[in-house]
């Protein structure tokens, strides 16, 4: 969830009254967003880096506010205070029109050499824009906000904005060999190769994350001016020519990426925010983009979309009886302008370009439960009746469970995933005869494979409580994972119970004799006939020579019994006898 | 009882030997100053005398004597006073006949100090008769035998009596591990309400069954390298249900269903990629697919809890895997308001009674909400549950009637597990650094009974 950060008195000098933090807690909460923190510059520091460095560092009152995921309008003050006015029916959501402007229109001219690293370009002017210190901040931190949600890290979109009045149009969107291209990048005093800035800023905490994007790529994307000027490349960084401050008044923006539809929608929301500062408040220059194809598009799209929904759908999806006017007027609040209209059942509701997130009906029904007030609608129980089932093998597997217990073993609760030595090595294996499934993308050994049986997780128990009275005795029934073709996703759990006996004698006897009981728990008698169970001599790497046997019930194998071998015993870290039982309760479903 | 003997302690004060000899003889300083003649005495022969040293320096210190060191036959003392009072003497004197209360607390404790005054307490039992009182000797039973039993000895024989304040010996037992106490209890909880359990044995899941099918867009953060598990070997899913990948493949790309859908390049290898399940909805997804298959539609309740696995930074709350707690209702015409009403009966069976409910975003339900309840111990409402109903992108391309709706919500187990046991570092908790002390230590988990133990911090 993306978090914003604003002034706290700036905010409510836009929003036209104070609250008290309470007071605007509830607001949020109402609304859908959170007030995660009050905060001050001053304090943000002095907690990252201590009271010293916070010296001098503005105590001007902050709230950090998370904004859910999909509302892209309200990542910035401009958009916040926009959304709550039109909530509290303090003001009208602001119509946003595209124009072509008297002159000129911006021309973007995208090359083919683009195609096959960052194909798509959208491009529009903010004309006669009035900065101040804290909307250029906010201009700016609304680009990073954007950079880091809906784009992706600037993977599927990235953002430049440039001061139109040092540049000369048309502009050409290309892609070039990175030794070819050169400039002085934004607040560099000198000029370097793409190839150099890739190297500059493999150590810059803020640019090295976005370098993989087109690292190893031919041709870098690069956007020109007509005299040869570079105003970015995409999605690294801007050039310094045309670097925006508090003082320029015609800002052009270009977005390219990967993604269209995001591009487009980022470019509305960008000039949807910040046109309330141009001359003409909420007005947005319009630029032409042309495409390798020679077809050319003018953006930004600023489209508003109509969709009709009946008020009665909306009242059986909320669980209200509200008039059609009423809901018009709750969705009217949400920034989704609405009339009734046909029959006076329909509602037409107007979807604005800021709001990309709505997409379908469902989306409407939410906007008007929560201008309803989802804590004002009725509770009720669904009428139908259920009869409940538990899953069998889960069934099993608690009845199990408590008869361990009884039969005097602990109950452990082992991690799924773990190291290749974990159910290998340390069992004296390959890890190519376990049938692991492997992980391919662990951050440390932990999490390398998905477990192949419980043992290594209950001997590991075992080493981190070393300190407990003797006998240790531990029993886990949980899912081991092994690869499987028969399976839809080549894999498969099977449902292990595994036991342990750790003391400063083997306790086969004791081990054994906790198998006979669960043998006996499942109905299974002893002796090969009729269903029942025996154990024969067998072998296992794990297990000490001559004191291993398989389990042999109801005529499949369904694991193995015995002592641990001191191999095994050592490279867990353990210094005492130990003897084990791991069975697939499966068969006993 | 036999006999019942009750203690009465007396102090008094008693002379030391030294004390005595001082009250019979003098203190050592008179009788230096006694065995001093008018003519003097010289120092050297002055302190071969018994009394010599301490009282020389004592009576010095008095100014009784004074020494003259040019002596032509070395140091010589004489008397400086004609008489003196030998207090001391008369204080012990005192003590001797009983009359120590005399003395003010100062003047005792200087005698004691120089070791001529000791405090004794004299302790004195007062004994009487018993209710047991009895003259014949008879040893007291410690435990019944079973020949006491069939003799009836017991009758007539004493009873050593237990000591009701030591501990018990602890049964040699078994423990169940907490987490799957609570587990068991939520379990119950769900069965109660007569949802049933759907199958989540599937730790390995395609993205397909884990996003896709959930109308989680590719390009979602969440199907990052950095939150997810994905699998080297088998690193494909084998088999889709083709027919309704292409149904998911449209919405996703195209829309329908009324949606206007994300409009993206929709990959089928994406899809395809294996991962270990980030959430247990993948299992409910499988399991409301198979229900649409079922015709005519029946309504159904289902639930899971089981383990799910983030590739996540790890803290004192949070581990690469954790167990997630689902509940889903599947019926004609289910609002938000059932929702919540089926979110207030569950947690009231919890124990939380004080709910209310926040807009949230979720990628696959809309409309969304998160579940707040008071919580006294942090005076504040704090998050304990995710819900919403289903978007119609998932389930109508699986083939469920449209004016079904499906609601549900999560949960994880090991925060209210945490706050249940007190338990601030998930490590104690869950995995192998468990203490196993703790482990058999807890107690029963009644979700709706009790208070929890004290709540400490890291439960918001």
């Amino acid at each position: 969830m993306p978090t914003v950060s604003v002034k706290r008195d700036l905010l409510f000098r836009a929003l036209g009254r104070t609250y008290t933090d309470e007071e605007f807690d509830e607001l949020c909460f109402e609304f859908g967003l959170e007030l995660d923190e009050i905060t001050s510059e001053k304090e943000i520091i002095s907690k990252e880096q201590g009271n010293e460095k916070a010296e001098g560092a503005s105590d001007v009152v902050l709230y950090k506010i998370d904004v859910p995921a999909n509302r892209y309008d309200l990542l910035c003050l401009e958009g916040l205070v926009r959304g709550l006015q039109v909530f509290k029916e303090r003001i009208k959501a602001p119509v946003y029109k595209r124009v072509t402007p008297n002159g000129e229109i911006q021309k973007l001219i995208i090359t083919e050499e683009t195609a096959r690293i960052r194909p798509y370009a959208v491009a529009a002017v903010l004309r006669n824009i009035k900065f101040t210190k804290d909307r250029y901040d906010s201009f700016i931190e609304l680009q990073e906000k954007l950079h880091q949600n809906i784009c992706r890290k600037r993977a599927l979109v990235a953002i430049g904005t440039h001061d139109l009045d040092t540049l000369s149009g048309p502009f050409t969107y290309t892609a070039k060999r990175p030794s070819d291209i050169k400039f002085k990048p934004l607040n560099k005093t000198k000029e370097y190769t793409a190839c150099e800035l890739m190297n500059i800023y493999k150590t810059d905490n803020h640019l090295k994350h976005y370098l993989h994007i087109i690292e190893n790529k031919p041709l870098f994307p690069v956007i020109y001016d007509s005299n040869g000027v570079v105003l970015s490349m995409p999605p690294i960084i801007n050039g310094n020519h045309s670097k925006i401050t508090v003082n320029t008044r015609n800002v052009f923006i270009e977005c390219t990426g990967t993604d269209f539809t995001k591009a487009k929608i980022v470019l509305d929301v960008i000039v949807t925010m910040f046109s309330e500062y141009c001359e003409n408040p909420f007005m947005v220059e319009a630029a032409e983009v042309v495409f390798p194809n020679g077809k050319s598009y003018i953006f930004p799209e600023l489209a508003y979309r109509k969709e009709i929904v009946r008020a009665d759908l909306i009242n059986k999806k909320v669980g209200i009886r509200e008039t059609p006017e009423n809901i018009a007027k709750l969705l009217t609040r949400m920034h989704l302008k609405s009339e009734v209209i046909g029959d006076g059942n329909q509602i037409e509701i107007e979807i604005p370009p800021t709001r990309a997130d709505v997409i379908h009906a469902c989306d409407i029904v939410e906007d008007a439960a929560i201008a309803y007030g989802y804590n004002n609608i009725q509770m009720a129980l669904p009428k139908t009746y259920t009869i409940a089932n538990q899953f069998p093998l889960n069934k099993l597997t608690e009845l199990l469970r408590y008869d361990m217990a009884a039969a005097g073993f602990t109950e452990a609760l082992t991690f799924a995933l773990c190291s290749q030595e974990d159910i290998a090595d340390k069992l004296g294996l390959d890890i190519s005869a376990t049938k692991a499934v492997h992980i391919s993308n662990p951050k440390t050994a932990e999490f390398q494979v998905a477990r192949t049986t419980l043992l290594p997780g209950l001997l590991k128990t075992i080493a981190a409580n070393r300190k407990m009275p003797l006998p240790l005795k531990l029993f886990e029934i949980s899912d081991i994972v092994v690869k499987d073709s028969s399976r839809d996703v080549g894999a498969r759990n099977y449902r292990h119970l595994c036991a342990v006996y750790y003391n400063k004698n083997p306790g086969f006897e004791i081990i054994h004799g906790l198998l006979d009981r669960i043998m006996q728990l499942l109905n299974v008698p002893p002796g090969e006939k009729k269903g029942g169970y025996v154990i024969k001599a067998s072998e296992g790497a794990a297990f000490f020579p001559g004191r291993c046997a398989e389990i042999l019930a109801r005529g499949q194998s369904i694991g193995k019994l015995g002592v641990l071998h001191p191999d095994v015993i050592t490279k867990f870290e353990l210094t005492m006898p130990c003897s084990s039982l791991e069975i697939n309760i499966e068969p006993f479903l | 009882m036999i006999i019942e003997a009750e203690l009465r302690s007396t102090k008094r004060w008693e002379l030391t030997a030294e004390g005595e000899e001082i009250a019979r003889e003098g203190s050592h300083e008179a009788r230096v100053f006694r065995s001093i003649p008018p003519e003097g005495l010289a120092q050297s022969e002055l302190m071969r005398l018994p009394s010599g040293k301490v009282g020389f320096s004592k009576a010095m210190s008095n100014k009784w004597i004074r020494v003259d060191k040019s002596a032509a036959d070395g140091p010589r003392v004489f008397r400086v006073v004609d008489s003196v009072e030998d207090e001391v003497q008369r204080r012990l004197q005192l003590v001797q006949g009983g009359q120590a209360e005399k003395l003010g607390e100062k003047e005792r404790s200087e005698l004691r100090k120089r070791k001529l005054l000791t405090e004794v307490t004299l302790k004195t039992y007062w004994v009487s008769k018993g209710s047991a009182f009895s003259t014949s000797i008879s040893k007291q039973e410690t435990e019944l035998s079973p020949e006491m039993i069939s003799s009836g000895s017991w009758r007539d024989r004493p009873f050593k009596p237990y000591n009701f304040l030591a501990h018990g010996v602890l049964p040699d037992s078994g423990h169940l591990h907490p987490l799957l106490k609570v587990r068991t209890q939520f379990r119950q909880i769900f069965l109660e309400m007569g949802f049933t359990e759907m199958p989540t044995d599937n730790f390995i899941e395609s993205s397909f069954w884990n996003f896709d099918a959930l109308f989680q867009p590719q390009q979602h953060p969440a199907r990052d390298q950095h939150d997810t598990f994905f699998l080297r070997d088998p690193a494909e899913a084998l088999q889709l249900p083709m027919d309704y990948v292409h149904r998911v493949k449209r919405t996703h790309s195209q829309g329908g269903y009324g949606s206007q859908g994300y409009k993206y390049n929709w990959k089928l290898e994406e899809a395809r990629k294996n991962l270990l399940r980030t959430h247990t909805t993948s299992a409910s997804a499988r399991a409301l697919y198979r229900l649409a298959q079922k015709k005519p539609f029946t309504p159904a309740k289902y639930f899971s809890i089981d383990r799910v696995f983030r590739n996540e930074t790890l803290d004192a709350t949070h581990l690469a895997e954790f167990h997630q707690i689902e509940g889903v209702v599947a019926d004609h015409g289910l609002t938000l308001g059932h929702l919540m009403g089926v979110l207030r009966e569950f947690f009231t069976k919890l124990g939380i009674t004080q709910l209310r409910f926040k807009p949230a975003y979720n990628p696959y339900t809309e409309p969304s909400m998160e579940v707040f309840s008071y919580h006294q111990g942090l005076r504040k409402w704090v998050e304990v549950g995710n819900s919403g109903i289903f978007r119609p992108e998932m389930l109508l391309p699986m083939g469920l009637p449209e004016n079904v709706s499906v609601i549900a919500w999560g949960l994880s187990l090991e925060r209210p597990t945490m706050i249940k046991y007190g338990i601030n570092n998930i490590r104690e908790l869950v995995g192998h650094k468990v203490n196993l002390q703790m482990v058999y230590d807890s107690p029963l988990c009644r979700l709706d009974a009790e208070p929890g133990p004290p709540r400490t911090q890291g439960t918001a």
